[in-house]
């Protein structure tokens, strides 16, 4: 367990770990929602659904919730905090 | 290509183009012989002063012309607002401008104390004005397509 601390300590100082979200799946799952629509509902622009999906950015605490409310989701079904897959 | 990244490119082109063109009127109609041998503070100043106006404008006529003929061809509207991933952005790549600028100024400084003539100081200071520009747009550029 001690072990187990000092090594999850190492990957975050090392910044291994990565902020996946499931809004392409929920976007199809809700009417397949545009983008844009999407964008329009969170009040963001579109630039920044694409960003997001792509895993080019990690929205601010305020935006992942709005998202969520267009969802109707909590946080936890919608993001997720993985470690990074280096195979890639 | 985003409206933000096409936006940004039109800019970093726009920044270009008008710089070279004033530059090349400047040099052609009030420059004999070499740029560096000039001295008259009054001319630097003017220069400088002009640059600024010119590039504002210039910048705006080619944005609405850029905008009008996205709308035609894509019919995509420009966002009427910046979001947080756009503040992000602005706020970096005003960082990395700044930060361009700053290298220049000192280095222009630094001509001046090692003894360089006048000219130069303010041939690296312009450069520095239109370098930190174009890293504006360019760091623009990256991070909407590289992210962050």
């Amino acid at each position: 367990m001690f072990h187990i601390s000092i090594y999850i300590e190492k990957d975050f100082k090392m910044g291994k770990y990565i902020i996946n979200n499931n809004i392409r799946k929920f976007r199809f799952n809700n009417g397949e929602m545009t983008q844009q629509q999407l964008a329009e509902k969170a009040g963001v622009t579109r630039q920044t659904i694409v960003s997001m999906e792509k895993g080019k950015y990690s929205p601010s605490l305020e935006l992942a919730f709005r998202i969520a409310q267009v969802f109707n989701v909590s946080l936890d079904e919608l993001f997720s905090y993985d470690l990074k897959d280096n195979s890639n | 290509m985003s409206f933000q990244e096409k936006r940004n490119l039109v800019s970093l082109l726009s920044n270009l183009l008008i710089s070279i063109i004033y530059f090349v009127y400047v040099i052609q109609n009030y420059v004999s012989g070499s740029l560096t041998d000039i001295t008259d503070f009054r001319f630097w100043g003017a220069v400088i002063l002009i640059l600024i106006p010119v590039q504002i404008v210039g910048k705006i006529i080619l944005h609405i012309i850029f905008t009008i003929i996205n709308k035609i061809i894509t019919n995509e509207d420009e966002p009427s607002f910046s979001d947080e991933l756009d503040k992000l952005i602005e706020l970096k790549a005003a960082r990395n401008s700044l930060i361009l600028f700053m290298i220049g100024f000192v280095i222009s400084m630094a001509s001046l104390v090692i003894g360089m003539p006048i000219a130069l100081m303010f041939i690296i200071l312009i450069l520095s004005l239109i370098s930190s520009e174009v890293i504006w747009d360019v760091s623009h550029l990256y991070l909407y397509r590289k992210g962050f």
